[in-house]
């Protein structure tokens, strides 16, 4: 009897540990996941709701309605028609963000990748210090680094003051506002981005390979071209992105950085909600945004999901 | 020879990328002490703006109700991201985890303006709902719908953050002490969180600075009354160059150079005591 009872104990605090593991594990992933849901997923499918919503005053009208025992869907896509239609002013903006963010891109790559290779094949001493000095800037205030850039660049600003003084210009060079100011803006705010990951993939890079191309017969040229950058292609893949997707929808640089004939469609979109109220509109700009970046946005979710599987195994 | 061209190259592209990098930092700090709100002249050193700074209401409150806001990011996104991590890191199946994934990592690249809209209009359309059913609207906007959006942004960055560190832990450590008897919620507790204190800490700070600089997230959530320092700043950068900006922004900067510096290395201290500790229990 006495038997019985100590091999059942066991037996039922080893089951009430299954429960409690489970419990935990469900708790583990529950609370993000509801917490992500309601602050993520659901905000995309009200902000359509929003977009085909029929609007009465400030309040958007149902979307289903009972009319005379009958389900009513009233779907209204009059903004979509005028943004893809009506008012060039939106494809325009689309367009031209696309093209300052590709542009972004590129030219963070070509500045970005020597940068981070140099940083990977410096004195591993040297390392922590230089990747320190890359992720400091971006500790402090990106609003307070990108107003600076105003100072650098206006009319009576210091790189005018400076020119002038030297006598390099005769009169002050339009700079501000222009494209070139947005561009620079752009690419100084989006650097780290691109340098932290290529720099992450570089430094893990095993040397023998190169090494081994360079015993071969390689020349360093080749071997950089044939060897390094293919296997760099992850941080390449994953820089790009962390540029290119943020930069579309970018609103503060333009803001502060940009001028009259540099549209962009962060602006578009703040307007239509803070100057023009108009929150319907504001809605489908931004659902048109979401479906242009979607397919780098996969890609992005594609690379982190292979990062997370390639860690741990 | 080539290699010592190589090494030139490889030096001033290193420089160039710097002077960059801290060309606009430099020119705040110098700027802010210049005694002339002129861009154009130099008219002497001076802490004018600073003094200025100190009297002027909607920076010091700004501040303010910004650091309340951070320190509460900071927090929640720590925990959230932490939770978000070791799912992703230690349940390799579940429903939804593909969903979910994707769910964490979007906020660091999908622009903000459409994070910021999409969230304002859920809550929006959150409060006319508890207003059409109790009759009273909540939430209002304001420092808790600011902390949403800003926790969602801070936790993808923390799930990042801690789930590197995760993935590079030995997992024998966790296996040894489950074999020993732990539950795994003391094997949590006691073993996984000590040996990612560090990666907790860089996710707080990062999430507490992300905060803090935020503009357009605030932008959208905020309401009348809660006016953040980077929403007072914007403003101000918006009509032209404010010498008393220049002031906020050497302090920034100096405060956070600080901080960054002085908790990186006491973090990487506390990381070596506690390799030395395991190291001389692993001799035992």
């Amino acid at each position: 009897m006495s038997a019985h009872v100590s091999t059942a104990a066991p037996a039922a605090s080893r089951w009430l540990d299954r429960v409690v593991a489970r419990l935990g594990r469900k708790f583990v992933i529950g609370v993000p996941m509801a917490f992500l849901l309601a602050v993520f997923a659901l905000p995309f499918l009200v902000v359509f709701k929003i977009s085909v919503s029929e609007t009465e005053g400030v309040r958007f009208l149902d979307l289903l309605t009972w009319v005379d025992g009958m389900l009513q869907l009233k779907l209204r896509f009059s903004n979509y028609l005028y943004i893809l239609f009506e008012d060039a002013l939106y494809l325009e903006a689309y367009l031209s963000s696309i093209k300052y963010a590709a542009l972004t891109t590129v030219i963070c790559l070509f500045i970005g990748y020597p940068f981070a290779y140099f940083m990977a094949r410096s004195r591993p001493e040297a390392r922590p210090a230089l990747l320190m000095l890359v992720m400091l800037p971006f500790w402090t205030s990106f609003l307070l680094r990108v107003y600076a850039w105003k100072m650098l660049l206006a009319d009576n600003g210091v790189f005018n003051n400076i020119a002038l003084a030297l006598g390099l210009l005769d009169e002050p060079l339009k700079i501000m506002h222009t494209p070139f100011s947005l561009t620079l803006g752009m690419v100084y705010t989006y650097l780290p981005f691109m340098v932290l990951p290529l720099y992450a993939n570089l430094v893990k890079m095993d040397i023998r390979l190169l090494e081994a191309a360079l015993d071969l017969g390689a020349t360093p040229w080749q071997a950089f071209w044939r060897i390094t950058v293919p296997l760099s292609k992850g941080g390449i893949v994953a820089g790009a992105l962390l540029v290119f997707i943020p930069c579309v929808g970018e609103f503060v640089i333009p803001e502060l950085l940009g001028g009259p004939q540099t549209l962009m469609i962060g602006r578009v979109l703040w307007d239509e909600f803070f100057a023009n109220n108009d929150w319907p509109m504001a809605a489908s700009v931004a659902v048109v945004m979401v479906l242009l970046i979607i397919v780098p946005l996969a890609l992005f979710n594609k690379y982190q999901a292979e990062q997370s599987a390639g860690g741990r195994a | 020879m080539r290699n010592r061209a190589g090494e030139i190259t490889s030096r001033v592209w290193l420089i160039w990328g710097f002077v960059f990098l801290y060309l606009p930092i430099v020119t705040l700090i110098v700027l802010s002490f210049n005694a002339s709100p002129l861009v154009t002249t130099w008219a002497g050193f001076s802490f004018k703006w600073y003094g200025e700074l100190v009297r002027d209401v909607v920076i010091i409150e700004g501040f303010l109700l910004s650091l309340k806001i951070a320190l509460m990011t900071a927090t929640a996104s720590v925990v959230l991201g932490t939770f978000a991590a070791v799912a992703l890191t230690k349940f390799p199946r579940f429903t939804g985890r593909t969903f979910f994934s994707g769910m964490v990592n979007s906020p660091l690249v999908m622009p903000e303006v459409i994070i910021g809209l999409s969230l304002l209009l859920t809550l929006v359309s959150l409060q006319r709902l508890t207003e059409d059913l109790f009759g009273v609207g909540w939430p209002d906007r304001g420092t808790f719908t600011i902390w949403i959006g800003h926790t969602l942004l801070g936790m993808a960055y923390a799930t990042v953050v801690i789930s590197s560190r995760l993935r590079e832990m030995n997992p024998q450590l966790e296996e040894a002490a489950l074999d020993l008897g732990a539950k795994p919620w003391q094997v949590f507790f006691l073993v996984t969180l000590p040996l990612i204190s560090q990666a907790l800490g860089s996710a707080w700070l990062l999430s507490f600075t992300l905060s803090l600089d935020d503009v357009v997230l605030s932008a959208f959530l905020s309401g009348p009354g809660s006016t953040t320092l980077p929403i007072a700043i914007f403003s101000r950068a918006r009509l032209g160059l404010n010498p008393t900006v220049n002031a906020v922004a050497t302090l920034t900067v100096l405060v956070v150079s600080i901080g960054v510096v002085a908790a990186s290395l006491w973090l990487a201290r506390i990381e070596r005591k506690r390799a030395r500790e395991m190291a001389a229990a692993a001799k035992n």
